[in-house]
């Protein structure tokens, strides 16, 4: 079987990186953590890896707004190995912070690669950071991440996660398109205002892919549920700790998808 | 090309919410403000750099503005046309004041290729429409947009911003006569340089002076003021003592000794591993790792600076465990407030206080903002409203770290290099220590203005990044926080043994023109030190560059005993270390307590009190506190098993929160804490243990050992030169001891806070109760035991455990009825812990589906908690309850307050086996679990006393504290 090599970029300020090695590991990646200064040096670094993690954080503080330094620091020292990773048919996945910096690069929705910066994600409606759980039902069949139909359960934890688009047009392109990959839904699978869409989002989008559906951003946190424990009423619930969790499904799937393509 | 000042503004796009200033908005109108009718904000950015205009578009288009929801203009924006009237604010920082913003736009212009950037400045911008008068103008400057202690604001549109520029600072060596001065002259040096010491210790001073035959110079007396600072040797709670307590004469000759830390002595826990030696007790997790806690406070700063104080205050205390052993890794905050009542009117706010519900709010924000950036979770914490904390807000801040059980101790030597890591030294934070230690005035905003640190939670994160890779790799061989005190407690108390010099200009400061003096006991944040071995130093050196943390030699260990400081070659200070931590004179005190003589509450005897359990459950200390815990991430780490809220609508307020620190193992961590100042005011002997009974409850209730529990104590009090508030104290300290002995629970760390006092500009005084926290952290064998607090399944049987008394002196039913007096709950020394026990046990062979304690509100209020966490309801009746035999009336076991009780939810199934093992113990069954969505309790005459719909009782405890 092949072995899939992912790698979780570390930055100043980001703070989700071990757990995120932890949940690519146990959906049987082989995992590094590698500093953003060491790809700044050598961004041939990159070629060693099929998946490329942007974890949450804070990175750089969110300063400016989030995300911006991070995907300012990529498009001036990395843009070119990006897009030599993603012509090679690999994963990027960025969580919360990463897809505030994905988002930032106009990586994402990119449009077929035109990297106009199309959308934001800037402060929630409500004004605040909130750690809650939301469901989401996917938005499309194209994402390589998600179980097409599979509505899940995961916790949110940011301040400035509502996405907004530039325009009409935007919003049009990304809903014909298949670019929504995660909608913020209630329990039976209906839109509805706070709480259910919890930070304002247009349309309730809470991730979005890319044309290639390789590329996968999304504001909740997989990575802090990849254990039953982790559900906020686990102790509510008959546990089969056999399946798998909502969490280690986009995880697995990834690792799926590189041992089926590479 | 020419260097030129830049000048940038970003506003949200037409049809993009102006959160900001709607937010601003909404604080005006909360200070009392009508007239202003909008606030656009603007954030503006000062740019010296060299490049043209066309780059100055790419800067604004590409870094500083979001394409989608800001736009940008380069130059000033004008007033908005129109009839309004408007008002332009700008808000700098005072010069000098770290701007981390700014530090970030510098980094990614060069990573945009610019080379020449001679400085970067942001400020927020305020156009304020409305008619508004000068004062309301001021008012809003004030208690709304800026902090008077570390922002200035810049009033219209062609107002200059504050010059960057600092001069630079020339030696020149202070010395302060001290040999020949009276009494008078000396109370009179330590008044002028803000020392904080008193007479006699200034004369112990002076003898020193007089015996090496010269004079001190400024940084040397500056050293001995931090080191001997209350906030440093807490030289109150380790005097002798002189007691009288109700007529019975006590003498402690140390009164922390003989009884916090005699009772850890005593019980002689294999499992502790280090205890009040450290930044943070050490107690064992499993056979590799170990633990350590550590809770501080940061009282002072938070009353002038909310946000900036208690951001501070936490990222103060996660470098205990940082700074602990070889340093822990942090994984976990707690926090815990005492706040004056947020509908305070704003009248009623003395002089130079700020009003409580700015206070909390900001608190909240800075505890959030530094925490949540750590990537650290929030897990556990609690808030308390009296209105005698208005001007003394206590801000408790801790934090929990795992340390490998092989680098839990530290080894500096003689010849290892002492190295300064982190953040820069600013003019921040001077004389923190001493200020912390003393009373504030209505003067103190301006006074102390420099007291106030700055954060930076990206530095300290980026440093910890390094610091736990430079451990691993055992570049280093101790470690310690700068906290109170700045590098002179740091350097001072790690080489108290051996000796060190220190070169002062070596120091890397945030800008010039710092003394050698405030360079040294400057508190500026996120700064640690570390002893290098020679050898070592290149390869450490290189780790931190690796990841730009800075990383600096400023001097060495030597074997002189001696304390020496120099300032470009010239020596500037030098003083004995052990008269620098052995010279300070022990104190002997007078302490009296006196049991108030209050009659007994008494209440009306009604037929519903359904009307008193919602009043108490809209109460703000029993109230949800789920405004202030969902803006913490509690989650980040991956670790959380209990978290604050759970229950079938994640609203239940758990008992205590359980982390899994290691991903490949089951043992978990749990944490909790117990406090009640209510109790305090009548029996403080009483309060503590309560305190001390509650925090063991909350872990028992969630699944945590019994045998594995450990203590931690933070004592907040007033002036305690005042022998009957000293009295008060000295009966806390004397419960503790008590305590932890029946619970066999030993106290692993402590802080004290006192002079929590207030002067009004009319000369009155306000002291906060006193306030004993109690945290406990204790040891979960296996995690998918936990058992949270929201009822499970209708059909069940509720259990209540331990005996119910009269006892509702301090409680809420008191409060609501405006009673003072009475009985306090006790502690049943030998019983409490039995129940704790056989309940852990109980737990841990999976009897139990729910659990919660009765704390405040009694009863009834547990009962109403449980049911509306779990969308089930309850019939409960009083038959079953185990009680006193004075504490008959419904009012009485519905509201009291008694310690020691748990709440059970048990199956049928379960139900031999539950009853079995509490046998002997007071217990009983008091109802079941039920479908239909009601509270229902029928009191020992059948009588219907609390009938009342879930969503009415959740409602109205969820309501109060939705601040928006």
């Amino acid at each position: 079987m092949t072995t899939v090599h992912a790698v979780v970029l570390r930055a100043a300020g980001i703070n989700c990186d071990l757990e995120t090695q932890h949940a690519l590991e146990l959906a049987g990646a082989a995992v590094q953590r590698i500093h953003i200064n060491r790809l700044k040096e050598n961004p041939a670094l990159l070629d060693g890896f099929q998946i490329l993690v942007l974890p949450g954080g804070f990175s750089y503080g969110d300063d400016v707004a989030a995300g911006k330094i991070l995907a300012n620091q990529i498009l001036h020292h990395l843009r070119d190995a990006m897009r030599t990773f993603l012509e090679k048919g690999k994963l990027i996945l960025g969580i919360c912070n990463g897809f505030q910096v994905l988002i930032k690069t106009g990586l994402l929705p990119g449009f077929n690669g035109s990297g106009q910066t199309s959308f934001t994600l800037t402060d929630n409606d409500s004004g605040r950071f909130e750690d809650r759980w939301v469901y989401l039902q996917p938005g499309t069949n194209r994402c390589v991440f998600l179980d097409p139909g599979r509505r899940i359960y995961l916790p949110i934890a940011h301040g400035e996660g509502k996405l907004a688009a530039k325009d009409a047009a935007a919003l049009e392109q990304v809903r014909q398109g298949g670019y929504a990959a995660f909608r913020y839904v209630d329990a039976a699978g209906n839109p509805g205002p706070f709480p259910i869409n919890p930070n304002g989002s247009v349309d309730d989008i809470a991730a979005l892919t890319d044309s290639t559906g390789r590329i996968l951003g999304l504001m909740p946190h997989p990575e802090r549920f990849v254990r039953w424990t982790q559900h906020p009423h686990w102790t509510r619930l008959k546990i089969n700790e056999q399946e798998p969790t909502d969490g280690m499904m986009i995880f697995t799937n990834a690792v799926r998808y590189i041992r089926e393509h590479f | 090309m020419t260097v030129k000042l830049w000048r940038f503004e970003v506003s949200s796009r037409p049809g993009f919410r102006d959160v900001h200033g709607q937010a601003v908005l909404a604080d005006i109108r909360e200070c009392g403000v009508s007239s202003v009718q909008e606030v656009i904000f603007a954030k503006v950015y000062l740019i010296e750099a060299d490049f043209d205009e066309a780059f100055a578009r790419r800067v604004g288009q590409e870094l500083l503005c979001d394409p989608v929801c800001q736009e940008f203009l380069i130059g000033r924006s004008t007033v908005p046309a129109g009839p309004m009237p408007a008002c332009i604010l700008e808000v700098h920082l005072k010069s000098g004041v770290t701007d981390p913003v700014a530090e970030s736009v510098l980094s990614a212009l060069r990573d945009m290729g610019v080379r020449t950037v001679e400085h970067v400045r942001t400020a927020r911008k305020y156009i304020l429409l409305g008619a508004l008068t000068e004062k309301d103008r001021d008012r809003i400057i004030r208690r709304v947009l800026a902090n008077d202690c570390i922002e200035e604001v810049v009033i219209g549109s062609d107002a200059e911003p504050p010059s960057p520029h600092t001069r630079p600072y020339e030696l020149r060596l202070i010395e302060l006569p001290i040999r020949n001065l009276d009494e008078e002259g000396l109370v009179r040096l330590s008044r002028e340089r803000d020392l904080f010491l008193n007479l006699r210790e200034m004369q112990t001073i002076q003898e020193y002076y007089r015996r090496i035959g010269r004079e001190p110079t400024d940084i040397e007396l500056e050293t001995l003021a931090q080191t001997w600072s209350e906030h440093c040797v807490h030289k109150t709670l380790k005097s002798s003592v002189e007691f009288e307590c109700d007529g019975q004469v006590f003498h402690f000759s140390n009164l922390l000794k003989e009884t916090v830390f005699k009772a850890t002595q005593e019980l002689g826990k294999p499992w502790c591993i280090s205890v009040f030696s450290d930044n943070a007790g050490v107690i064992e997790f499993d056979e590799e790792t170990a633990v350590c806690f550590k809770v501080e406070t940061h009282n002072h700063p938070s009353a002038l600076d909310p946000y900036g104080g208690a951001a501070t205050g936490i990222g103060g205390v996660i470098r205990d465990p940082m700074g602990t052993g070889l340093g822990a890794k942090p994984i976990a905050n707690t926090d815990v407030f005492c706040f004056g009542l947020p509908n305070t009117p704003h009248d009623r706010v003395p002089k130079g206080v700020l009003h409580p519900r700015r206070v909390l709010k900001g608190v909240v924000a800075g505890v959030r903002d530094y925490g949540n950036r750590m990537g650290i979770p929030t897990v556990n914490g609690a808030v308390y409203f009296d209105n005698r904390y208005i001007a003394n807000p206590l801000v408790f801040c801790g934090n929990v770290g795992l340390i490998p059980r092989d680098k839990c101790f530290k080894h500096p030597q003689t010849g290892h290099l002492i190295v300064v890591v982190g953040g820069r030294t600013g003019r921040d934070g001077i004389h923190g220590a001493t200020f912390s230690s003393g009373e504030m005035t209505h003067q103190h905003e301006e006074i102390f203005s420099h007291a106030v640190q700055i954060g930076n939670a990206i530095t300290e994160k980026k440093m910890l990044d390094t610091l736990l890779q430079a451990r691993d790799a055992g570049l280093y061989e101790a470690i310690t926080d700068c906290g109170a005190g700045g590098l002179s407690s740091a350097v001072g108390e790690m080489g108290a043994e051996l000796g060190a010099e220190v070169d002062l200009e070596k120091v890397p400061l945030k800008y010039q023109g710092l003394s050698y003096t405030e360079i040294w006991i400057s508190e500026a944040q996120e700064r640690m030190v570390i002893a290098v071995k020679p050898e070592n130093l290149e390869a450490i050196l290189k780790l931190f560059a690796a990841e730009d943390v800075e990383a600096t030699v400023i001097g060495r260990f030597t074997d002189d005993k001696k304390l020496t400081l120099r300032y470009n070659g010239v020596q500037v200070g030098q003083l004995e270390m052990n008269f620098l931590h052995e010279g300070i004179c022990k104190y002997s005190r007078k302490a009296v307590w006196r049991t108030p003589c209050l009659p007994e509450p008494h209440f009306p005897s009604k037929e519903s009190y359904t009307e008193d359990l919602l009043a108490i459950l809209s109460s703000y200390n029993v109230a949800s506190k789920e405004w202030i815990i969902r803006q913490y991430d509690h989650e980040v780490q991956g670790g959380s098993v209990i978290k604050p809220l759970m229950g079938a609508a994640n609203d239940g307020p758990s008992d205590a929160a359980v982390i899994r620190p290691k991903y490949y193992s089951n043992r978990g961590i749990a944490i909790a804490c117990g406090m009640n100042p209510c109790y305090g005011d009548l029996d403080p002997y009483q309060m503590a243990l309560s305190g001390i009974d509650e925090a063991v409850r909350n872990l028992i209730c969630v699944g945590a050992r019994f045998d594995r529990i450990a203590l931690l104590d933070n004592f907040c009090w007033g002036d305690c030169s005042r022998p009957q508030t000293f009295g008060s104290l000295v009966r806390a300290a004397q419960a503790c001891y008590d305590g932890a002995k029946a619970f066999e629970a030993p106290f692993i760390s402590g802080k004290d806070s006192l002079n929590n006092e207030f002067v009004c500009e009319d000369g009155t005084r306000i002291i906060i109760p006193p306030t004993l926290l109690i945290s406990a952290v204790g040891i979960v064998e296996d995690i998918r035991k936990c058992v949270t607090m929201d009822l499970k399944e209708p059909g069940n049987f509720l259990f209540l455990v331990g005996l119910t008394r009269k006892e509702l002196g301090g409680s809420h039913l008191s409060r609501l009825y405006g009673q003072t007096g009475g009985t306090v709950p006790t502690v049943d020394l030998h019983l409490a812990p039995q129940i704790a026990q056989r309940l852990s046990e109980a737990i841990a062979d999976g009897l139990v589906r729910s659990c919660h304690d009765c704390s405040e509100g009694g009863l009834a209020a547990a009962l109403a908690e449980m049911a509306f966490a779990g969308g089930l309801g309850i019939q409960a009746d009083l038959r079953g309850l185990p009680v006193s035999q004075d504490c008959q009336t419904a009012a009485e076991q519905l509201f009291s307050e008694s310690n020691s009780r748990y709440l059970v939810e048990v199956t049928p199934a379960c139900y031999h086996a539950f009853a079995k093992r509490m046998l002997n113990l007071p217990f009983g069954q008091i109802g079941e679990v039920v479908e239909q969505p009601r509270l229902q309790i029928r009191d020992a005459h059948q009588r219907l006393v609390i009938d009342a719909d879930l969503d009415a009782l959740k409602a109205a405890w969820k309501t109060p504290l939705s601040l928006g």
